[in-house]
């Protein structure tokens, strides 16, 4: 019994906390924008029943997302700076690990220790310090002067620039984390083996250490591209004008426009985007634990 | 178990029933208020003051649209007022807790009440324009000496935008104050609700937007302040706020305010009460303090801006008072416009357009 209730928490989490608030928003993505407080109707009510208030909602919100070319740009401009942005951490983040996992035993936890160490600092006072760095007058652009690099500033900040430093920098201990996981459990016979066998270096790397930690690049990659096509914060603050993302898009409908029902819809498209990397990442996940065990 | 959550629950509800009536949550725009006037506030009437901010209409009327804000009073301006009085958010004032009320200047009066009829709901906090903050210095470098720093034709020339592009330009991020600027300059009615006339303005902007820098409506203040842009599009008090700091900084930035000549927007920021209101008696009382002479002219004296309190010129700076950008003389006051909210399909055309020019999509 005591068993069943330990099993049933992380399922009644999901319910309060994913699937209840998802049907509020599709139940919205249905109704009508209207002059009211809160903005849409119909409005539940006993009274009327839950037949007459089903009845009026309908799919308009969804087909008037077809109508304008905005909305299917912000989609795809924003998998493509996820997208982007993934494979910049990869690059980035693959030889940390790598670095950390070569490291002697003693040193890794300090350098474990520096990774995780931005999380003790909120990410907006993070975020802010960058558009102290990266600013015309900033840190950055001083060093640069001062060093002789450059003679005229930079304009970094209000650029994509900007926006794939922010996302890099935030996102790139959660790619460092996973494939460190796994580059640690690697066994270093391996690659001995593999260079006895007449590997150089370089091939025993691509052959054998790449695929092994192939599971902790597909964790990395999806933790960071799947709150990434969402973000709004990176780009809205070190972003310019030009940075078209759907989280933009989204604040715009229910902040400007005043119009939930349309707000809900563009969420609820972006969960339904979403749905397909997640799944595909539970599966790896499930792959791996059966080779595992 | 059950009768714990209760219990702890009854606590709760009376938690926060005993901080309701001792605490007063306002809720009103950025880099806006001397905050000696709210340890004052605090001081004289024994009332906790819990005073949040936000940069934008929008954010506060989206508040006010979902209802349980949990704040005493709010300040929005005059189109998003109107509206959302419409829509049922605001409580009537009670003019016998308004001691001061005698104190209002009946001027700007007369201009609020068509956003709300009577001023049966709301207070002028504060008045100003829209307009051209400048770098002196550093566009005089790019345009030369006879840049057209009090004309909008700085900012809705592309060939003069394509030379400051290179020392920065901010515009606000707010549909609302740009585009009646843009209609202003084609010759058009600033205040036209007709999509067909809104739509003039889009090859002004879209010409002129690869030279803006950033939209944004605050971020301007620091960023002209540190002479990281050299125009900025925006409301007057925060360009004069941007030009002390840069004159206390120091660094040789000065800054420059002028409503331009073809015409510039007027709007009033209002104190409202919410219908929802945890505190109204305390919200009461927090207005009565603000329209207060003394406590007025420390505002204004602070922040800037000019208020709708004719009793507290007497206590106004001459910095403040005599300064035409901020209480503008006859001549200009007859140049200025006001606007009044959009109709809800007219504004998603609006905000549609607003997307294109600042995304370019």
């Amino acid at each position: 019994m005591k068993r069943v209730v330990v099993a049933l928490i992380p399922y009644l989490w999901l319910l309060g906390l994913f699937l209840v608030p998802f049907a509020i928003v599709l139940k919205i993505s249905l109704s009508d924008v209207a002059m009211a407080r809160p903005p849409y109707l119909p409005q539940f009510s006993w009274n009327e029943g839950i037949g007459a208030f089903l009845s009026q909602l309908d799919f308009e919100n969804f087909t008037f997302l077809t109508t304008d070319d905005l909305y299917w740009k912000a989609y795809l401009s924003s998998l493509k700076i996820a997208a982007t942005s993934t494979l910049l951490t990869l690059l980035i983040g693959y030889p940390i690990a790598y670095a950390m996992a070569r490291t002697p035993e003693q040193w890794r936890a300090t350098l474990m220790m520096l990774v995780i160490l931005p999380f003790w600092t909120s990410f907006l006072i993070r975020v802010y310090s960058w558009m102290g760095i990266l600013s015309q007058e900033g840190y950055l652009n001083q060093l640069l002067l001062g060093l002789g690099v450059i003679s005229e500033p930079l304009i970094l900040l209000n650029t994509k620039i900007a926006v794939y430093i922010g996302i890099v920098y935030t996102y790139i201990p959660f790619m460092i984390l996973p494939i460190y996981a796994a580059l640690h459990r690697l066994d270093n016979s391996l690659i001995e083996a593999a260079e006895d066998l007449g590997c150089s270096r370089a091939k025993a790397f691509w052959l054998v250490t790449v695929p092994l930690s192939r599971n902790g690049i597909v964790a990395g990659c999806f933790l960071v591209f799947i709150p990434t096509l969402g973000e709004f914060v990176i780009p809205s603050l070190l972003g310019g004008s030009g940075t078209l993302m759907i989280g933009k898009v989204l604040w715009e409908e229910f902040f400007n426009n005043r119009d939930w029902p349309v707000a809900s819809a563009v969420a609820v498209v972006l969960v339904l985007i979403l749905i397909i990397p997640i799944v595909l990442f539970q599966q790896n996940q499930q792959k791996q634990q059966e080779a595992e065990s | 178990m059950k009768g714990k959550i209760l219990g702890a629950a009854c606590l709760f509800a009376l938690a926060t029933a005993v901080t309701a009536a001792d605490e007063v949550r306002v809720y009103n725009w950025s880099d806006y208020i001397d905050e000696e006037l709210l340890a004052k506030f605090e001081e004289e009437t024994g009332l906790k003051l819990i005073y949040d901010v936000f940069d934008s209409n929008e954010v506060l009327e989206t508040k006010m649209l979902a209802g349980g804000s949990g704040y005493d009073v709010v300040v929005p301006s005059g189109t998003f007022l109107q509206r959302q009085i419409a829509v049922g958010a605001f409580q009537k004032l009670d003019p016998t807790k308004l001691t001061n009320s005698a104190n209002l200047w009946d001027v700007i009066e007369k201009r609020t009440a068509r956003y709300d009829p009577g001023n049966e709901y709301s207070v002028n906090y504060m008045w100003g324009t829209t307009g051209l903050g400048v770098n002196v210095k550093r566009v005089a470098e790019v345009l030369g000496e006879d840049a057209p720093i009090n004309s909008l034709d700085l900012i809705f020339k592309p060939e003069n935008m394509a030379r400051l592009a290179s020392c920065g330009v901010h515009f606000l991020d707010a549909p609302a104050e740009v585009i009646p600027a843009a209609l202003a300059y084609i010759g058009e009615d600033p205040d036209s609700h007709d999509p067909e006339v809104i739509a003039k303005v889009e090859p002004l902007l879209m010409a002129v937007r690869p030279h803006v820098q950033k939209f944004h409506s605050s971020e301007y203040i620091n960023a002209l302040a540190n002479g990281d842009i050299c125009v900025a599009f925006g409301w007057s008090g925060d360009i004069l706020q941007a030009r002390d700091r840069a004159a206390e900084a120091d660094a040789g930035v000065e800054i420059v305010y002028h409503a331009p000549s073809e015409g510039a927007l007027m709007w009033f920021d209002q104190m409202a009460i919410p219908v929802d209101a945890p505190n109204p008696e305390g919200a009461h009382t927090f207005l009565n303090f603000i329209m207060d002479a003394e406590n007025m002219a420390q505002a204004s004296n602070y922040v800037f801006y000019a208020n709708g309190n004719l009793a507290s010129q007497a206590f106004l700076v001459p910095d403040v008072i005599d300064d035409t950008a901020i209480y503008p003389d006859a001549a200009t006051l007859e140049n200025l416009y006001i606007t009044t909210p959009y109709p809800a399909k007219v504004q998603r055309t609006v905000t549609r357009l607003w997307t294109r020019v600042k995304s370019g999509t």
